[in-house]
């Protein structure tokens, strides 16, 4: 399967998965965007040794995974090729940080440590953000967004994007797939045929933004792009939902749980 | 260049959101008083298409990699430094959530390093300046590679900056400038050169489309071929050796100031942190000086550490499924 189509079926994958009658989809979107950027701050905001208390926000995700019926496995497959860049700067760390670090009691590389917490950073973060397209719908999401203010122009280019993504994408899969059959044994697109491939592609791009404005005007389009029929009510599991979260995250960024458990749950063997 | 969530710290993150925020504040007015409602979905349209065709892979002769398209300098060449700045926007937002490509933290210094150098400054100090008397196939060209040249070189230098000062990396900063900058000379160039040659067909088949364009030029410009390739061998041997000599000039200063920030946050954290868990320890736990049986205390502190870890899953995922369940018979009945 080619890179095109990889992208067209996880786009297909992800907006199926959001639009699911599932409880949490069905959170209201500004409360899911916000409970994302604060994890994520709160995530990055950990101090580079700080394993033990990184460790404890991986509630968060993995709750979400449960509670929304996806699969863990199958958001791994599709970002895993993005650890790259912050284990190969993890991976520098040891090298250059020759410090050493009492935790647990135990003299740890300080370098590796902080490798740890890289790799782990970069883990939650992303599935974060999985975690909230693969639960809420893009013109949802638009919704958030215009709540928050963000300009309308934004918003109606960021949607407009999302909803031709795929229609670009398989056509520009065709004219590959035209090509590669004209031209066999040969990987990637001839130097002779750069412009003109990309190019035949923009112009179609061209012609087809044309017809979308005039098809826009045609339905009423003056400038202002209704997102959702009807506006997303506050309903007192949203509140629930948002307050929950939001106290969990702040618990577990303030004070080191994981420890304290484990801590409880030896005295009570003891 | 997509920087993830990871590789920034709140502050730096925050500081390059404003940044990038003042920038399309003011490109969002300057598409305003153009007036041109036909510009929204044509930019929602042209950013779908920067991501098509960033996926398409364009042999490089004689070698057996692949190149890729350089969007910024491409849709602001087309839709101006404004509109193509905002379409750029979308289009990271979109790959930081669909691709994870970059993240939503990070999206701020995103933004910066590829949509305002590549919009603002490829297309503002090189395109338009350029273009102002006239475009041909040579100004196209040279345009191109010296704009992703030196957009790619600017961005790749802030990704740097931007990573040292979020103190993420023990990286020298000369030992990461020299490990950045030189690979991201040579995308600059295949990028350049793949924009260049979907520019140049679409000067040919609709000029018109190209920003600065008047739409009725189809004459060759005064640029020789020659004089293109010397422009571009200038332009390459003149950023490469400029950002040689910030590398060497620099770097006992920076990394000096870089360590020294570091340094003294990790001291506070580290102290705080530990301080905090060991008054919450001794407060709740049961047996504070727990240990494991014929262990010394470390070992017995790594295991409540691990013991606490399962625990705190185990409860997370068990009210989990509770709830589910609860709910699930919720809807039945």
């Amino acid at each position: 399967m080619s890179k095109i189509e990889h992208a067209v079926r996880d786009i297909h994958f992800i907006t199926a998965s959001a639009s699911r009658d599932q409880w949490v989809n069905l959170i209201h979107p500004l409360v899911k965007f916000a409970l994302t950027a604060g994890y994520i701050l709160a995530v990055v905001s950990f101090p580079k040794y700080d394993l033990a208390g990184l460790a404890g926000m991986a509630v968060y995700p993995a709750a979400v995974f449960i509670l929304a019926d996806l699969s863990f496995l199958d958001a791994v497959r599709r970002i895993y090729p993005i650890f790259l860049f912050p284990c190969l700067l993890g991976i520098c760390n040891p090298f250059f940080d020759k410090n050493t670090i009492l935790i647990f009691g135990m003299t740890v590389s300080a370098g590796i440590l902080s490798m740890m917490t890289l790799i782990i950073k970069g883990v939650f973060t992303v599935l974060a953000s999985y975690l909230l397209i693969a639960t809420t719908p893009i013109d949802k999401l638009c919704y958030a967004l215009r709540m928050l203010h963000i300009p309308k122009e934004m918003v109606t280019q960021i949607m407009l994007t999302y909803r031709y993504l795929t229609v670009l994408l398989e056509e520009g899969n065709s004219m590959i797939q035209a090509y590669a059959l004209r031209a066999p044994k040969q990987k990637g697109i001839h130097v002779k045929a750069w412009g003109s491939l990309a190019g035949q592609l923009l112009l179609r791009s061209v012609d087809r933004a044309e017809a979308v404005y005039e098809s826009m005007l045609l339905r009423g389009y003056n400038g202002a792009y209704l997102y959702l029929k009807e506006k997303i009510a506050f309903r007192r599991w949203d509140v629930v939902y948002g307050l929950f979260w939001a106290g969990v995250i702040l618990l577990f960024r303030k004070y080191p749980v994981v420890l304290i458990a484990g801590n409880l749950a030896g005295g009570m063997l003891g | 260049m997509h920087m993830a969530d990871a590789l920034v710290s709140p502050a730096a993150a925050g500081t390059m959101y404003v940044c990038s925020a003042a920038a399309a504040a003011y490109s969002i007015r300057k598409v305003r008083l153009d007036t041109d409602a036909k510009k929204v979905p044509v930019m929602g349209v042209m950013g779908a298409f920067v991501f098509a065709a960033q996926m398409i892979n364009f042999t490089i002769p004689g070698t057996g990699s692949s190149g890729h398209l350089c969007g910024g300098m491409l849709l602001s060449a087309l839709l101006g430094p404004y509109a193509g700045f905002l379409a750029m926007i979308g289009v990271l937002f979109i790959q930081c959530l669909l691709f994870a490509d970059g993240g939503l933290l990070a999206l701020g210094c995103n933004v910066w390093n590829m949509a305002f150098y590549g919009c603002f400054i490829g297309s503002l100090l090189i395109w338009k300046p350029m273009m102002k008397h006239g475009i041909s196939k040579a100004k196209i060209i040279t345009a191109s590679v010296a704009g992703c040249v030196l957009t790619l070189q600017l961005g790749a230098f802030s990704v740097v900056l931007e990573t040292l000062a979020s103190g993420i990396t023990q990286l020298p900063f000369a030992a990461f400038l020299a490990a950045m900058q030189p690979i991201h000379l040579a995308i600059g160039l295949v990028e350049g050169l793949i924009t260049a040659a979907v520019l140049v067909f679409v000067y040919e088949a609709r000029p018109e489309l190209l920003f600065c364009s008047s739409g009725t030029e189809k004459k060759e410009g005064r640029f020789s071929f020659g004089k293109t390739l010397f422009i571009l061998a200038a332009a390459t041997a003149l950023t490469g050796g400029a950002l040689s000599l910030v590398a060497s000039s620099y770097p006992d200063g920076l990394e000096w100031s870089i360590e020294k920030l570091t340094g003294s946050t990790e001291m506070e954290a580290k102290g705080d942190i530990y301080q905090a868990a060991d008054q919450i320890q001794k407060a709740v736990s049961l047996m504070p000086n727990y240990a494991l049986k014929g262990s010394d205390a470390a070992w017995g502190t790594a295991v409540s550490g691990i013991v606490g870890c399962v625990l705190v899953v185990a409860v997370c995922i068990g009210a989990c499924y509770l709830l589910k369940f609860f709910r699930k018979k919720h809807s039945y009945e």
